[in-house]
């Protein structure tokens, strides 16, 4: 057992005034169920006003009450040269495990742990062990955690976790009791009257007042009698400095006394997770950022996890200085923004680098010669275009996400860049209007991955104020781009911002997709484009003709219509031929011309295009391939 | 003005001594005023009239020191007693986190009392407080006049303490019972640290 612990230091000789009695309080109520009330304790006061005799008598109580409690005391330069020498000697687990065996640990003069890093960690670690288990520790130091110099802030908010008291200088009624035990202690006595009047004299320490006692008893031990008048002079001369004195001249017993009950009355109702969620305001607060997020939780009545609370503010903290950093690279003068302050506002910081980003490179736009104006409507693509015109009309409102799909050269592409065309001029519209191919996709973001520019390629997209997906599926099959565009897709839609998207077949023909896209694109409207047909046809051969033969004969375009073609690529391919053969022939594009053209192997009429008076039998789209079943017959009728 | 801040770890209660002109209000800041250490306590700013009356109001600041770590200050007003200075007890009394009502014990000033009992609920009523959730304490005061001038504390405590809240005889000259009622009225609005949900004298705090 330590010295401290051989019971010289005892409750019962410790005298108990105004000035100390919430710590002995405190002290007894630890003493007699460690780990159960205040844990930890942190006494604190000047230096000699009884701290060691304290936790020394709190040691003592604990291990006469219960025998088998482990009780440790150690002054904290002791744990420091036993964890230098663990160190050295490689066994600093069995120095660990030696002081979480402690039922009970006593800490003497904290206050040197003042720079002592590595001391501090081990100590941590030492009190999450203890505390975690339920083992009590009391602390003693001559100033309060927070006035600790140069420790970790996490060792700061242990320290303080529990009770922290203090113990002032005591009033002249416990410095006479405090006296009269001495020499009851140590066998002295005096006239009536001595002990009084030293006991009036100022002192700064218990410990002061023990070496004038020492002087007036050697006074005696020379066998001079002392009376109460002459002590002041005899403990004067002996006084080799001028006392700094705390005690304060006339102090009132009385206003003690009420500081005593005020301290009494605190330390029942403070409640210790607010104190340490104080703390933690206070840490950030003074590394500037703005706390509302904490201080919220103050008001709550039921107990907050403070720890959760401080690790989900420090996430965000974090957060907010990477984004910083990303912000300021771009735009020096986004450094300091209100915005990387408050980890409430991450998602209003992430938007900001995301705008700053776009504005250093903005993602691909539609192209421009795509217009709704350039665009020929016809039956085959009435209802796309309808659907177009009403996401032009109220984008992200009505059809989000739109998907056009169709065969090759039915004018998907077309309709998509016009709808971009016409959302850019829309003035409402929140960014830029994204308008990129699959294909372009996938190999942006493979060139984003190989340059590990991947937060900033995303970047660009997230702040479109629409995004044109042109040539959806050809992103099948490719994961890490189909996982982009999910995030994409759901950053944009959930922020009311319009998606189009074009594929040459519908959502569910699109293989290796994923169900989570296809679901979304699904959720939208799906719309096909059809391949052109016959007025369609004749007014897309009308107005090539009229850029390349205006010359051609009257009818040309007609009989050419006659022709189906899946899209606007194989018409244009058809007046390729018909103008190479113009050529060939020297002449202008006449009916015959395109008819010898149409059917190369002499007879009158190709093939396709039969000679029968109906022409409307021509169109295949007017052919009923399949007739409808039975019951398909009767519910049509029923329409 | 917050009763607790965390955050700057600081404990600051305002308590406001209330009651009838003359009843004393003043002299227990006084008797506090002279036990405190100087040290503790800020200058005691008084505004009074020739004749010595609370023409204002007293202010007394009390530093109690670091108490678990929290800076505590008290502050100590008084109102004016007398009817006519009814504009300055409604400023004093905003956000008050305790009140003590200070009765003069004499025969003859019941009705002061009673009239400035309910002068106090209809303040707190006029600022949206329910009476019954500040704390306050009531301080019998001058106890040590002759008993054929005074009305002992059952019989005040009858006629005033209709909420039933703690009570102390006093003789603030010589500071009997003064300490008691500060301490009295301390430990109830220090209650209030772990019952946050209570409402406090304040307008928009």
């Amino acid at each position: 057992m330590s010295v401290l612990l051989d019971g010289r230091f005892r409750f019962d000789n410790y005298v108990v005034g105004a000035s100390n009695r919430l710590a002995v309080a405190a002290g007894r109520a630890v003493a007699e169920s460690p780990g159960a009330s205040y844990n930890p304790l942190f006494i604190y006061s000047a230096s000699g006003l009884g701290k060691t005799h304290l936790i020394g008598a709190i040691g003592f109580a604990a291990k006469q009450l219960q025998p088998e409690l482990v009780v440790e005391y150690v002054p904290l330069d002791d744990f420091v040269d036993r964890l230098h020498i663990a160190i050295s000697s490689g066994h600093v687990e069995a120095f660990k495990q030696l002081y979480q065996r402690v039922d009970l640990l006593l800490i003497d003069d904290v206050q040197f742990l003042t720079g002592r890093r590595e001391t501090q960690s081990e100590m941590l670690r030492i009190f999450n062990a203890l505390q975690g288990s339920g083992r009590q520790i009391v602390m003693a130091s001559d100033r309060p955690p927070a006035e600790i110099d140069d420790v970790d802030e996490r060792l700061v908010t242990r320290l303080a976790g529990g009770l922290i008291v203090d113990i002032g200088l005591p009033e002249y009624e416990t410095r006479v009791a405090i006296l009269r035990n001495k020499c009851v202690e140590r066998e002295l006595s005096f006239a009536d009257g001595v002990l009084e009047e030293l006991a009036r004299m100022p002192c700064g320490s218990i410990r002061e007042l023990q070496g004038a006692l020492n002087r007036l008893a050697a006074h005696e031990a020379l066998g001079e009698r002392l009376a109460a008048a002459n002590v002041r002079s005899i403990v004067a001369a002996g006084r080799v400095t001028p006392t700094q004195s705390r005690i304060i001249p006339n102090a009132s017993d009385e206003f003690a006394g009420f500081v005593s009950d005020i301290a009494v009355a605190v330390a029942q109702h403070v409640e210790s997770w607010r104190v340490r969620l104080g703390e933690r305001i206070a840490h950030w607060q003074a590394a500037g950022y703005r706390t509302t997020m904490l201080e919220r939780a103050l008001s709550l009545t039921e107990e907050a996890d403070v720890e959760a609370l401080d690790a989900a503010f420090a996430t965000g903290v974090a957060r907010l200085e990477q984004l910083e950093a990303q912000a300021v690279l771009l735009d020096p003068r986004l450094a300091g923004l209100d915005v990387f302050r408050d980890p409430q506002c991450v998602a209003e910081a992430e938007a900001r680098v995301e705008q700053a980003i776009a504005a250093q490179d903005p993602p691909p736009g539609p192209w421009p010669a795509f217009t709704l104006e350039t665009l020929i409507a016809g039956k085959s693509n009435q209802l796309a275009l309808r659907a177009a015109e009403a996401a032009i009309e109220a984008p992200g409102a009505r059809y989000n996400p739109l998907f056009v799909h169709g065969g090759p050269g039915v004018g998907k592409t077309h309709m998509v860049h016009a709808v971009g065309n016409a959302l850019r001029r829309k003035a409402a519209l929140s960014g830029p209007v994204a308008c990129v191919s699959g294909s372009q996709f996938v190999d942006e973001l493979i060139v984003a991955l190989q340059e590990g520019t991947v937060d900033k390629w995303r970047a660009r997209y997230r702040t479109a104020g629409a995004l044109i997906v042109d040539d959806v599926h050809a992103l099948a099959g490719k994961e890490r781009s189909q996982e982009e565009l999910f995030h994409l897709f759901n950053a944009l839609h959930s922020a009311g911002k319009q998606v189009v998207l074009a594929s040459d077949r519908p959502p569910s023909e699109i293989g290796e997709l994923e169900a989570r896209l296809r679901s979304r694109f699904d959720g939208g409207l799906v719309v096909a484009i059809q391949p052109p047909d016959r007025a369609l046809r004749e007014a897309l051969y009308s107005r090539m003709l009229l850029d390349r033969a205006p010359g051609a004969e009257q009818g040309v375009a007609a009989l050419l219509a006659e022709l189906p073609v899946s899209g606007a690529a194989e018409v244009e391919s058809v007046i390729d031929r018909v103008m190479h053969s113009a050529r060939a022939a020297g002449g202008a594009v006449t009916l015959s011309l395109v008819r010898r053209e149409l059917n190369p192997g002499g007879a009158a009429t190709p093939a396709s295009v039969p000679a029968i008076a109906d022409k409307s039998f021509l169109d295949l789209e007017k052919v009923v391939m399949d007739w409808p079943d039975l019951e398909g017959r009767v519910i049509e009728e029923l329409r | 003005m917050s009763l607790v801040n965390y955050a700057a770890r600081e404990i600051t209660c305002k308590i406001v001594y209330y009651g009838p002109g003359r009843s004393g209000k003043t002299s227990n800041l006084h008797y506090i005023y002279d036990q405190v250490p100087g040290d503790r306590r800020g200058s005691m700013v008084s505004l009074a009239t020739q004749t010595d009356r609370t023409l204002f109001f007293d202010f007394l600041p009390l530093d109690l020191g670091p108490i678990s770590g929290f800076t505590t200050r008290f502050q100590l007003y008084t109102v004016p007693g007398q009817v006519y200075y009814a504009t300055t007890r409604k400023l004093v009394l905003q956000g008050a986190d305790g009140v003590v009502f200070v009765a003069d014990s004499q025969r003859r000033q019941i009705d002061e009392n009673v009239e400035s009992m309910q002068d106090l609920h209809a303040n707190l009523a006029e600022q949206g407080i329910d009476a019954r959730n500040v704390p306050l304490v009531i301080q019998y005061n001058k106890q040590d006049l002759p008993r054929e001038l005074i009305l002992d504390v059952d019989t005040l405590d009858d006629a005033l303490n209709f909420r039933g809240v703690p009570y102390h005889a006093g003789d603030a000259l010589r500071g009997t019972g003064v300490f008691e009622t500060l301490r009295s009225i301390s430990e109830l609005v220090l209650r209030r640290l772990s019952s946050t949900t209570a409402p406090s004298v304040a307008v928009g705090r």
